[in-house]
């Protein structure tokens, strides 16, 4: 690959207290790109979404090996706060705060220190257009999030990612919650935002990731049940020529 | 195995191929034939005959189609479904050739050939042989079939020369001649050209296995 790398994981397992959930896993993310990650159930790809931002370490018992690096440095060593700030996150239910649409967006810039009601008006503006939305809310903005359709709420959600500004935006099925409609509206959305972030997406729909992603990771488990990474390359590739027998027994639906 | 509509509908259009060149593979056979026994009947049944395979490899064309919008195919599938559609529509042209050469016997009509036919025949069972080969090896993903199966068309090209060559030697020989060694050196290079489009259908059949586009030609 001769792109440049915004993320990289070196030889990253993880363990649920005895049980090893991923072996040894090296992959890098490239800078302005999207990334899916594809595999059947359990496999393992929504925990290794995680591993970037973090997240799994709230979870007890768990305990990692190798490395997982963000422009080069190590993330278990950065401020957690810091590293979720340059690491964004999208779930698969859209979950906005129960506040105003306003007051989504401009949470993550507040809990960072912005305070001016001027300077956070100009952070929503952006934030909301650039996650397609600004023109359906803008008369609206002090409507509840809740209160705005599901696929409004998940661009809500991109947008309160995108207000702090991050690098790095993880999409854990930001569309499995959508109808098809909203789901082609997040789709080319991603196209959009990928021009100024870099995004990691899991996916169960197949299709899906081989309409947005530029690069695409097979993830599937060994006999332990622990998730390996069976083939990572461009999405082109993995959907025309997969080098990997059970990477095409995926993606062309004959297993998982 | 979770997909096995898709597998069984797979299977049948590999199978509806095989039976389509089947046909036209005879059809060939008998319009040089009834070439040479100066067949009218013969000749007109090939002609009609072609209207059926017509038929045959738009139906092919039409399932292919309702799997690729129902099922999503992707890798090898897709794959295996572009080459099914492109080689029905060689297979369709092949068909072509062998009414074409039909035509031409009932131009010929009544007269009697300026020759006993002994090349033609043996270009068209070169042809033949080529086609089944080809058509097995496709159904059966045997890329080794299919490298092979192409060198002899090289034959082909010679015996297509050769033919060329003698048939200006009876022209000159007798300029009355020239319409009818025209049909004939028409119909030779018909064979011919069957010869390329099996040739067409062999490299499919590596670019369906291996994912790698080749030129055998």
């Amino acid at each position: 690959m001769t792109e440049e790398i915004r993320m990289k994981a070196e030889g990253y397992s993880l363990f649920y207290g005895e049980f090893k959930a991923l072996n040894d896993i090296s992959i890098d993310i490239p800078v302005n790109r999207i990334t899916a990650f594809i595999g059947p159930s359990g496999c393992g790809k929504s925990t290794f979404l995680r591993s970037f931002n973090r997240m799994n370490d709230l979870i007890p018992g768990v305990t990692t090996e190798g490395t997982v690096f963000l422009d080069g440095n190590d993330i278990s060593k950065e401020d957690v706060v810091d590293l979720r700030r340059k690491v964004g996150m999208v779930f698969q239910r859209p979950n906005p705060f129960p506040k105003s649409i306003f007051d989504n967006v401009a949470y993550g810039p507040r809990l960072h220190g912005t305070r001016n009601r001027s300077d956070l008006a100009v952070i929503v503006e952006k934030s909301l257009k650039a996650a397609a939305l600004w023109d359906e809310v803008k008369d609206d903005l002090n409507k509840s999030g809740l209160a705005i359709s599901g696929g409004q709420q998940q661009r809500l959600c991109i947008a309160r990612a995108i207000a702090v500004e991050p690098e790095v935006i993880l999409m854990d099925e930001p569309a499995s919650a959508l109808d098809p409609v909203a789901t082609l509206k997040i789709e080319e959305l991603m196209n959009e935002l990928k021009k100024n972030y870099t995004i990691a997406i899991v996916t169960h729909n197949m299709q899906q990731a081989a309409r947005v992603s530029d690069y695409t990771a097979f993830l599937l488990t060994d006999e332990n049940r622990a998730g390996n990474l069976i083939e990572f390359g461009p999405t082109r590739q993995i959907f025309t020529t997969p080098s990997d027998e059970r990477t095409e027994d995926y993606i062309s639906g004959r297993f998982g | 195995m979770t997909r096995e509509n898709f597998d069984r509908e797979l299977e049948e259009l590999k199978q509806k191929l095989f039976q389509v060149t089947e046909s036209v593979r005879k059809n060939l056979n008998s319009s040089i034939k009834y070439l040479s026994e100066r067949d009218m009947k013969g000749a007109r049944m090939i002609v009609e005959a072609d209207e059926l395979v017509n038929l045959k490899c738009l139906e092919i064309e039409e399932q292919c189609l309702n799997v690729i919008a129902t099922q999503q195919p992707v890798a090898t599938d897709l794959r295996l479904l572009f080459s099914i559609l492109t080689i029905s529509t060689e297979i369709e042209r092949i068909g072509d050739y062998a009414k074409g050469i039909a035509r031409i016997s009932e131009k010929i009509g009544a007269e009697k050939l300026i020759k006993p036919l002994v090349d033609i025949p043996r270009m068209e069972e070169i042809a033949g042989r080529m086609l089944y080969d080809a058509i097995r090896a496709f159904t059966e993903d045997d890329i080794k079939a299919a490298r092979e199966i192409p060198t002899r068309d090289m034959k082909m090209d010679v015996l297509y020369n050769q033919i060329h060559r003698e048939l200006i030697t009876f022209v000159m020989q007798n300029p009355h001649n020239i319409e009818q060694t025209m049909m004939l050196d028409w119909i030779a290079h018909n064979l011919e050209r069957v010869g390329d489009r099996v040739v067409n259908i062999c490299e499919r059949t590596i670019f369906t296995v291996t994912g790698i586009p080749v030129d055998l030609n």
